[in-house]
């Protein structure tokens, strides 16, 4: 059970809620997994053109333990997968993650002996950004509604409900 | 992945760069043998980008394989195509329209410039000039506006066909390239005020991942790694394809085989494609623009003569059919110029299709499955000027439609290959600098 | 604009090869040479190292496999070589049965034999010989098989990673399909 388990969804919870949801949201460390061709908009999306910085995104962390926001960029084939998810595992909650092209999504069309179809066959996947590779508008609309996502998904501290890979989480994304 | 078994030594560190590791792009592995902090041996474990294009390219036709194509050196796209291309018109013996070279190289000269710009804006990057790369990449923008402009998508442009091009030009290109090429003079030059003499920069670069003359022959490597060894081969100059012969561009040699080097190589580079392109504008072709009732184009005698005659000859061809808008870019005045003369290799254009039944038959006999683009028998080597070096396409066909062999020469391949040359004796720090001027482009390494 | 290398330097070349000389094409501007296997290895230090000759640089290492056209024997191991001296090329090709599929490394003469030859290994099962570590270079060890073959199911995966079960997508056209739809449609998901 949650700290404010006695007030239950009143007012200050909710309001401690969003505040924490502008504040998770408005910081996004990414770390750009970045493999193929998505890459080059994924530098395109980081560059001053169409600044990821306006949306908190800006710092790219390489290090799994420093970063939230898990960014896959470009094929995983199946070789990469095992680190793929070394690297989803060792990241710490709360950490999202978003498939950047569709590659990720869906192996796009990439469907021969060495190619993993869709990340989402091996780590939870919270946005899917499709194209091949997708505009950089795209991507920000996408970093949004992940935005949005985030501002309204329960947190620990005050609902009690667990993020989704905690060992008493109850569903799985 | 255990290195080269040998008894390793006790005071020896192994550390792994990689694969998930911000300055090896992703999918490089190196097993550093390490002494204190520096490399007495490495292997580098390539890889983990294999998305199998020579097996799948197996199973597709010569038009679909375009868009694998443009994922190999995803960051100059069009000179894979160009490449491709160029090794299926070689199967057939098949001439492009003047017009149609002149813009290929255009547009492959434009993804020259994007390659060598996100080379070194990543390569600043990683060393901290974050200013560098933040400049480089604005200037990308304008190219990749360009570029979106002709063929519709930024990255993947798909735009180079078998036997001509997806479309012609659009309107005022002309005037839109030169700005381009202005802005990017101006990136280039403030970039070259901020590294060129940068003391950290040179310090970081110069005198490290030296390979020789001879190394570099030996390990296959092309392109701007191997002139900066001294070795002046370029595959524009040696064995000139599409109109190269006709441009006049210096291709820049270095001395020392360094980081520094191929940095300046890069740059210098840079500055010969845009004066290749400046050329290719100003020496191209307009393509017939007058045309007889047969497509014929007339010359201006002819047209004189039409116009003295009563009633006086309409030289303009009009097109019969009112298309919608939804074809744009394959339309009659769209394709005439930029393909070729084949009837077995070129789509009609719109028109033609929806107008006639010659073109509707040419239609169909490229479209339907068993039919399309049929090569005859036999297997040709194609090499291109790749951003890295020799991009060759060896091609065998069996007469059908879809190739039986695509073999892509990648050259990052062999630059890769040589990375443990380049970085044995130094620290763990340069394998930063020097993994970062090869170049490494994952699509080309691993297809 | 033709690369290959003159008529007096092939005809040197099929002088000093003599028997072991199987074939001479010339395509489009380009020479083929097909070689025997025994004498890979010493065509190719000839070609290196004459001065006439002079290709130095290992453009290419690949196989090709003749299954699917009938050919016998199964592979052709096809090199590319370059001089940027003298500004040729030339194709050296040589036949490999599928029950002994072994040529000799060229590693000896070229550095970059040594990758290409482990993706030849990787992707086709081809044996070098004298190769200092044939293993795989751009599949993982635990790869069963040679894909690049004809025989090797183009979607056959070997996962290295446990994969949850996605459902496929499923067609949303509601009637059947009633004209007869090549089998080769099935590469599209239709």
């Amino acid at each position: 059970m949650g700290l404010m388990e006695g007030l239950d969804n009143s007012v200050v919870t909710g309001r401690l809620d969003s505040a924490l949801g502008w504040a998770r949201k408005f910081s996004l460390f990414n770390l750009p997994f970045v493999t193929a061709c998505c890459g080059m908009e994924y530098m395109s999306v980081q560059g001053a053109h169409y600044d990821m910085d306006r949306f908190g995104a800006a710092f790219p962390r390489f290090s799994p333990r420093q970063s939230d926001l898990l960014m896959v960029v470009g094929t995983i084939s199946l070789k990469m997968a095992p680190v793929l998810v070394k690297v989803y595992q060792q990241m710490c909650e709360p950490k999202w993650v978003v498939s950047f092209g569709v590659c990720t999504i869906s192996g796009g069309f990439y469907d021969n002996y060495c190619t993993l179809m869709g990340i989402d066959r091996v780590i939870p996947v919270d946005m899917y950004i499709p194209g091949c590779p997708p505009r950089p508008e795209m991507v920000l609309d996408g970093l949004q509604k992940l935005q949005e996502k985030i501002q309204r998904s329960p947190h620990p501290l005050t609902s009690g409900e667990r993020h989704r890979d905690s060992p008493d989480s109850s569903h799985r994304a | 992945m255990k290195p080269v078994p040998q008894e390793p030594r006790r005071d020896h560190m192994f550390l792994n760069m990689g694969p998930s590791h911000p300055a090896m792009h992703g999918i490089i592995q190196i097993h550093l043998e390490l002494d204190g902090e520096t490399i007495v041996g490495s292997q580098v474990e390539i890889g983990y980008l294999h998305r199998g294009f020579e097996k799948t390219c197996e199973n597709r036709t010569y038009t679909q394989v375009i868009p694998y194509t443009d994922r190999l050196n995803y960051v100059s796209p069009l000179i894979n195509e160009v490449g491709f291309c160029l090794a299926v018109e070689k199967l057939f013996g098949l001439n492009v329209t003047r017009r149609c070279q002149y813009i290929r190289v255009l547009m492959s000269e434009i993804s020259r410039i994007t390659d060598h710009l996100t080379c070194i804006g990543a390569s600043a990057m990683e060393l901290g000039a974050v200013s560098a790369f933040l400049y480089l990449i604005k200037a990308r923008e304008t190219l990749y506006d360009l570029i979106e402009e002709v063929s519709g998508a930024r990255v993947m442009p798909n735009y180079i066909r078998v036997g001509g091009l997806k479309s012609d030009l659009p309107e005022g290109f002309e005037e839109r390239t030169r700005f381009a090429m202005g802005e990017v003079r101006s990136v280039l030059d403030e970039t070259h005020r901020l590294l060129t003499r940068n003391r950290i920069f040179v310090d970081r670069l110069s005198g490290l991942g030296v390979i020789s003359a001879e190394d570099a022959v030996s390990h296959g490597f092309t392109g701007p790694c191997l002139r900066s060894t001294g070795i002046g081969y370029d595959v524009r100059q040696a064995e000139p394809y599409l109109v190269y012969d006709r441009l006049d561009f210096d291709v820049p040699v270095g001395e020392t085989g360094d980081n520094y080097d191929r940095y300046l190589v890069r740059m210098e580079e840079m500055k010969q494609s845009l004066r290749i392109i400046e050329q290719c504008l100003a020496q191209m072709p307009q393509g017939p623009y007058q045309v007889d009732l047969d497509g014929r184009e007339m010359t201006p005698s002819e047209v004189i003569e039409g116009m003295k005659a009563k009633p006086p000859l309409q030289p303009i061809r009009q097109a019969r059919i009112r298309l919608s808008p939804d074809l744009e870019g394959t339309e009659k005045r769209s394709v005439q110029d930029v393909v070729a003369d084949d009837k077995t290799v070129v789509f009609p254009p719109k028109e033609d299709t929806y107008g006639n039944i010659e073109g509707l038959m040419q239609h169909f006999k490229l479209v339907m499955y068993g039919h399309g683009i049929r090569p005859p028998r036999g297997e040709v080597y194609q090499a291109v000027e790749g951003g890295n070096g020799e991009l060759g396409f060896y091609l065998v066909s069996d007469g059908t439609d879809l190739p039986y062999r695509l073999r892509c020469r990648g050259p990052c391949f062999h630059l890769m290959s040589g990375l443990s040359t380049m970085i044995e004796g130094e620290t763990v720090a340069d394998v930063v600098p020097t993994f970062g001027s090869i170049n490494m482009i994952g699509g080309e390494l691993d297809r | 604009m033709s690369s290959s290398p003159t008529p007096e330097l092939l005809d040197k070349l099929a002088e000093r090869l003599g028997p072991h000389l199987l074939r001479r094409d010339a395509f489009r501007g380009e020479a083929t040479v097909v070689v025997a296997p025994q004498a890979w290895l010493e065509t190719c230090r000839f070609l290196k190292e004459d001065p006439e000759l002079a290709f130095g640089l290992l453009v290419d290492l690949t196989v090709v496999d003749l299954q699917a056209l009938g050919g016998s024997p199964r592979f052709e191991l096809v090199a590319h070589l370059y001089s940027i001296r003298k500004r040729h090329r030339i194709r050296l090709k040589t036949p490999v049965p599928e029950d002994q599929a072994q040529v000799p490394s060229l590693t000896p003469l070229w550095k970059n034999a040594n990758w290409l030859e482990r993706e030849a290994w990787d992707m086709f099962g081809v044996r070098f010989l004298g190769h200092p570590e044939l293993r795989r270079i751009l599949l993982y060890p635990e790869f069963e098989g040679h894909p690049l073959r004809r025989d090797y199911p183009l979607r056959k995966r070997q996962p290295l990673v446990a994969e949850r079960d996605v459902e496929e997508p499923r067609s949303m056209v509601s009637e059947p399909v009633r004209y007869p739809v090549d089998p080769r449609f099935k590469t599209f998901g239709v």
